[in-house]
């Protein structure tokens, strides 16, 4: 079987896995976000934070909700690094720098999961599985309530009320999350990965030398590195490391953990609106982008020239042999399009147009299918600015679902997509223009800079993927990087939150025939568009200087 | 309603004003099929000019953030090229970047421009006007200049007098010459009480005497307010119109980042971007277009209403108008011509129709109504009956119409002939001695069931008093509703006629006009209740009216336009005024309100489509030096880095002069559904505005290489 073949099969495969999970998942996802009822486990976690779960909360609330949560958490992860020394099972290891502690702490909470350390070089079992997995869980929690608070503003009217924070929080970590970690923790240790509590063993290598292997428990917190779109691997290599991704099969199988949640939480929201075509019109959007990245991924990735591409069959370097093209493509824009970051293979090797295509992924600011719930309420400002323009195209001031877009509501949208690029762009520029930055750099001319352009990419829009080649573990890119991911993190939740409030006050215009609809494909066609062109086009001419010049160089 | 004067002969419709210069028929609009274009003339572009760098103004344009943008970057280039005075290059751009601004501020001036011709007609009615002001006790009269007038002053009008102010006739009657306003030559009546009460400063008393009550300051009179409206100098920015400004000013700060970030990335790559070449790359990104255009496209709309005799006391209203999902409908004057019609005679058994029509017709000689009158048309036209004049037959005694008797007839040649009210002819049949067929009982229900009102024609000859037949008076409706209603339900609105009639017949007339639901019966505290249902339920409501009653529901709907013959609590209360009191240009105004709504779309979605083009000429042309690979970005293959910013920045401005008349005519508007719409305007601005500017760079860069040292 041909490569390209295999690589095609194996994308109808995951699509054909994604779409049988797509309705059981979303339906459910629907209906724990709208039950009346608790579990027992969760009427403890109530009575232990002392929470109301019952009590609806306005915008203000909710986000004072998201922030308090996140902000503990900051702290606790910053703490728990900084006395890892004196943890037990810490393997020997000593506290983390107070700068790396900072990165690290920022990038877990943030559902980032950029990772300035080696996690078998620095991380104890503690720190490990209560720090950094537990943020797996509650962070891609948060994401997924402020998409459902943002769901509820379209779904309700005459209140203001969004719901319940600490409710949604801990439902999605509890009815979601967890138990499909632990269904997915199973089949991954079925296909090889490791599970255990063991020391650093010493091995003897083949050439002579020796060769430390870790033990821990990694299948658990790769299951919930992919399933919550986290993607902080539990050994540098991440997803390409065999103890965290041994066969195909789990290559196959990790990509669409990180799939599945994102695509499925288009069916909770259509639930949720009471339109299902509306989820399909959303889907669709995400899906249109994502097939045609993964293409274009595989194009520049199997059709590049040059000898020694011609006897790997297409740009190798870089990549598993237990992977090969194919897979590596489908992992590498998965895992760029969903805010995750994990990597079965190194964006920096990938021919100069694949690596800008990963840049660009994230560029698109995580939404196609993008991260555990932001994905969705990123999709749906895109949604509300598309439906600004083409709705005055139709004669109506407009409207999305049955809500008035007016001067408060792309107000809060601008905002929206104002963050990140000036995130990435500004931070970019400063890393460019000082001198000390520049050290970091492993290659010279474009390829160096596509390396920062890169990490501030990842890290505003929460992916935490890096190119490989820049050293970040410095003062400046620890702090700076830190500091991006916890802005681009919560200050688009305070617009998302505030846009929510705003909808769920307005009272519902009923549709007609002058409507515009949104669950066409035309409207599909025209949101693709206006992904590609408001947010793609803002990054072009850096784009033009980094993987641009490399990639059209030959 | 109302009454003009010279509507009073015209049989078919006393009270339906119909001589409003945009045609009152529908079907005159139906070939158009669209809201009509306005006139642009290429002149004005010149005449405006002065105006267009009076608005360089600093001050007056920071309104526009986008072309603020523009502004300091033209500033800067020219700054910067008088540093280095021998680069054409800069000087080329910073000319181009002015000539940008001068012309979004030509768009403004020129669409101003088309209202200030209307104002200085408006100022010439506004004359200094002496007011004959009564005393408190009525008795003696004092000339005041029209300025000092207080609100609740009595003046005295008499023919050939100048109403020196707004108020409303508190004694007698006159009729008035409100061309000076509504451009309408023929003379209305103006009358104490009613909702006729109302007129207009700066309108001419032409016959009578009248007392007026003043019930507005001057300075806040009607014709200030229409004069400030159509000047665009009371002109606020719509809730639309600002939402837009804030989606166009973040686009602007996302491109103004992406270009200042710029440099620190070429120098790493090793080339050196200079100002001028940096602000270029920013005005061609930054949605000039459409910034350039927003505010003319504004101007337009209102001026677009304000040819059609509409006044919209706020941009706002015509906004909300596009919105319009609930029309409210009067059914006389609007979906029906003015009165009742005969429509046939039915004979009862044992005589014919000719007999019927006959008596029909010599009965209603002496009947002036409407219904009358169409009797006797119904006659001639029908069964070729030629009019009889009242002289004609000698001896003759009419008996007129009277709401009293509510019977009209004749007494000729010892035959009695009477025609009215099926109560009011039954019960002189019996007087006469005769009896009533229930035949005739009959014939008369039927018509009622259908929607028609009954009259009866009775005759007292030698046989004796009977019913000779009965006439089918209906409602006409006019030509063309039904399909103007089918055009609304596919543009999404609902129509609902309102009507005084029984349910009956308002039922049957309301599927003869194919409205979508009717309110029979109805008070205006039911209209009220209709418009608050619907609004509840999220609509937006659009209504006319006229009189005092309507008054609250034309405050209470979102769109309510006030007839200008109408009373002046009317006119406060709505927020638009059709000075041809027309009620069926309701449909226009809401397409009009839908047009300018996707004009600002349509130009916006052009605007940033035209990025994509201006990106490949731009990028190579900076960078394709130091990194050649990026020349294979050089699609369009420009001559040379220079010319091709040149180009990008020549289009850039070009554009905005060439979207003027687009932008003050409005985009075509189909009443076609959302669907359509969409796709339609989206191929033309979409993808239009994606590979225009690709051809019309290429064009400049053409011309621009043939200019020697160049190229």
């Amino acid at each position: 079987m041909s490569p390209v073949l295999a690589g095609v099969l194996q994308l109808l495969a995951l699509i054909a896995a994604l779409a049988l999970a797509y309705r059981p998942l979303g339906d459910y996802m629907a209906r724990v976000y709208s039950s009346d009822k608790h579990l027992r486990v969760e009427k403890w976690i109530y009575k232990g934070i002392g929470a109301n779960p019952n009590a609806q909360m306005r915008w203000p609330a909710y986000l004072r909700g998201v922030l308090a949560f996140s902000a503990v958490s900051v702290l606790f992860l910053y703490l728990l690094q900084r006395v890892q020394g004196h943890l037990p099972g810490s393997l020997g290891f000593t506290a983390i720098d107070p700068d790396q502690a900072f990165n690290t702490a920022a990038s877990f909470v943030t559902n980032t999961n950029w990772q300035s350390y080696y996690g078998e070089q620095a991380m104890g079992h503690v720190v490990q599985t209560a720090g950094l997995a537990v943020q797996n869980f509650v962070s891609a929690a948060v994401g997924m309530a402020v998409a459902v608070a943002l769901v509820r503003g379209f779904a309700r009217s005459r209140t203001g009320e969004l719901g319940n924070f600490w409710s949604d929080l801990v439902r999605g970590t509890v009815r979601i999350l967890l138990p499909l970690s632990v269904v997915a923790a199973v089949v991954l240790v079925a296909c090889g990965a490791i599970q255990n509590f063991a020391g650093i063993h010493s091995v003897g290598q083949f050439f002579g030398g020796s060769q430390q292997w870790n033990g821990g428990a990694v299948a658990s917190q790769e299951a919930i590195k992919e399933v919550g779109t986290n993607g902080g691997g539990y050994f540098n290599a991440n997803s390409a490391h065999p103890f965290e991704n041994p066969t195909p099969f789990s290559n196959l199988f990790e990509i669409f953990l990180l799939l599945v949640i994102p695509f499925a939480l288009t069916r909770t929201f259509g639930q949720m609106v009471g339109s299902i075509r509306q989820g399909y019109a959303i889907l669709a959007t995400m899906v249109t982008i994502w097939i045609g990245f993964t293409a274009l991924m595989m194009a520049t990735e199997f059709h590049h020239h040059g000898p020694a591409f011609d006897i790997a069959g297409g740009a190798m370097e870089g990549k598993e042999t237990r992977f090969g093209v194919g897979a590596s493509s489908i992992f590498a824009v998965a895992t760029t399009l969903t805010s995750t970051g994990a990597v079965n293979s190194f964006h920096s090797s990938f021919t100069g147009l694949g690596g800008g295509i990963t840049m660009l992924g994230m560029q698109l600011g995580e939404i196609a299918p993008g991260g555990t719930g932001s994905g969705l309420y990123g999709m749906l400002i895109m949604a509300i600015i598309a439906v600004f323009i083409a709705g005055l195209m139709v004669g109506r001031t407009p409207e999305y679902l049955g809500k008035k877009i007016g001067t408060r509501e792309i107000k809060f949208a601008a905002c929206y997509i104002l963050i990140t690029p000036a995130l990435v762009l500004v931070f970019t520029a400063a890393a460019m223009a000082l001198s000390t930055p520049g050290h970091s750099m492993t290659n010279s001319g474009a390829h160096g800079f596509s390396e920062i352009l890169y990490a501030y990419t990842s890290g505003a829009n929460n992916n935490g993927s890096a190119f490989a080649g820049l050293n970040a573990d410095t003062q400046w890119f620890n702090s700076t990087i830190g500091l991006v991911m916890l802005l681009g993190r919560f200050v688009p939740m305070v617009f998302v939150l505030a846009l929510a409030g705003s909808l769920a006050e307005q009272k519902p215009v009923p549709a007609t025939a002058g409507t515009l609809r949104t669950e066409k494909p035309l409207f599909t066609g025209l949101l693709v568009g206006a992904v590609l062109i408001i947010t793609g086009l803002t990054y072009f001419p850096a784009l033009a200087l980094g993987p641009l010049a490399e990639g059209l160089a030959s | 309603m109302t009454t003009r004067i010279d509507n009073q002969e015209d049989a078919v419709s006393t009270t339906t004003p119909t001589r409003a210069p945009h045609s009152d028929v529908p079907t005159g609009h139906k070939d158009e099929g669209k809201v009509g274009a306005g006139l642009f003339d290429p002149k004005q572009l010149l005449k405006s000019l002065p105006d267009a760098f009076r608005k360089l103004d600093p001050r007056v344009m920071v309104k526009s953030p986008v072309m603020f943008v523009v502004l300091v970057g033209s500033v800067l280039t020219t700054v910067f090229s008088f540093k280095d005075p021998g680069d054409w290059f800069g000087w080329a751009i910073s000319a181009w970047l002015w000539l940008t601004v001068v012309f979004a501020n030509l768009a403004e001036a020129v669409a101003e421009g088309r209202g200030k011709a209307q104002a200085d007609t408006l100022r010439k009615a506004k004359t200094d006007t002496v007011a004959r002001r009564l005393s408190e006790d009525g008795t003696s009269e004092e000339q005041v200049p029209g300025t000092e007038l207080r609100v609740g002053d009595l003046v005295v009008c008499e023919a050939g007098d100048i109403v020196p102010g707004d108020g409303d006739v508190v004694e007698g009657v006159a009729s008035v010459d409100e061309s000076a306003i509504t451009g309408e030559s023929a003379p209305v009546i103006r009358e104490s009480g009613g909702d006729r009460s109302a007129v207009t400063g700066g309108t001419k008393v032409l016959s009578d005497r009248i007392v007026i009550k003043i019930t507005t300051k001057p300075g806040e009179t009607f014709i200030d307010r229409m004069i400030a409206l159509v000047e665009g100098a009371a002109r606020q920015k719509t809730p639309n119109e600002i939402a837009l400004n804030i989606l166009l000013a973040s686009l602007t700060i996302v491109f103004l980042l992406a270009v200042a970030t710029l440099p620190p990335f070429a120098n790493y790559a090793g080339t050196h971007l200079t100002m001028v070449v940096l602000v270029a790359l920013l005005v061609c990104l930054i949605p000039t277009t459409i910034g350039a255009l927003l505010s003319a496209i504004g101007i337009a709309g209102m001026d677009r209403l304000v040819q059609r005799n509409v006044l919209a006391m706020s941009g706002r209203a015509v906004e909300a108008a596009g919105d319009v999902s609930t029309l409210l409908l009067d059914k006389t004057g609007t979906i029906t011509l003015g009165n009742r019609q005969a429509s046939e005679f039915v004979p009862v058994t044992g005589t014919t129709e000719a007999e019927v029509a006959d008596a029909a017709q010599l009965s209603s000689l002496a009947d002036e109504t409407p219904e009358g009158r169409s009797i006797v048309v119904l006659a001639k036209e029908k069964y070729g009956l030629r009019e009889r004049h009242q002289g004609e037959l000698a001896g003759a005694e009419w008996i007129a119409f009277t709401a009293q008797t509510r019977m009209s007839g004749v007494d000729v040649d010892g035959r009695k002939i009477r025609k009215g009210a099926a109560g009011s002819v039954i019960t002189w049949v019996k007087e006469q001695g005769g009896t009533v067929s229930t035949n005739a009982e009959a014939l008369a229900n039927r018509i009622s069931e259908a929607g028609g009102t009954p009259l009866l024609v009775a005759v007292h000859d030698g046989r004796g008093a009977r019913i000779l037949g009965v006439i089918h008076l209906k409602d006409v409706v006019k030509d063309g509703m039904r399909e103007r209603f089918d055009e609304l339900r596919r543009m999404g609105i609902k129509t609902i006629m309102i009507t005084g009639d029984n349910p009956l017949t308002a039922k049957a007339i309301a599927e003869e006009a194919g409205v979508d639901d009717f309110l029979a019966e109805a008070t205006p505290e039911d209209k009220m209740a209709l418009i608050k249902r619907e609004q509840a339920g999220g609509k937006l409501v659009a209504m006319t009216g006229d009189g005092t009653n309507d008054a609250p529901a034309l405050a209470q709907a979102d769109v309510g336009v006030a007839m200008n013959t109408g009373t002046s609590a009317a006119k406060e209360a709505g927020n638009m005024v059709d000075l041809d009191s027309n009620p069926t240009k309701l449909i226009e105004i809401v397409e009009i309100g839908k047009q300018l709504l996707i004009t600002r779309g349509a130009l916006t979605t052009f605007s940033i489509a035209n990025d994509v083009a201006k990106y490949f000429a731009i990028i190579p042309a900076l960078f394709a030096a130091v990194y050649p690979g990026l020349d294979k970005l050089n699609i369009m293959h420009l001559s040379s880095p220079d010319s091709a910013i040149l180009s990008a920045v020549i289009f850039n401005a070009l554009i905005i002069i060439a979207l003027v008349p687009l932008a003050l005519r409005g985009v075509q508007y189909r009443p076609v559904s959302a669907d359509k719409l969409l796709r339609r305007n989206l191929g033309i601005y979409g993808l239009g505005g994606l590979v225009a500017p690709f051809i019309g760079i290429k064009i400049i860069d053409l011309l621009i290489s043939l200019i020697p040292g160049i190229g």
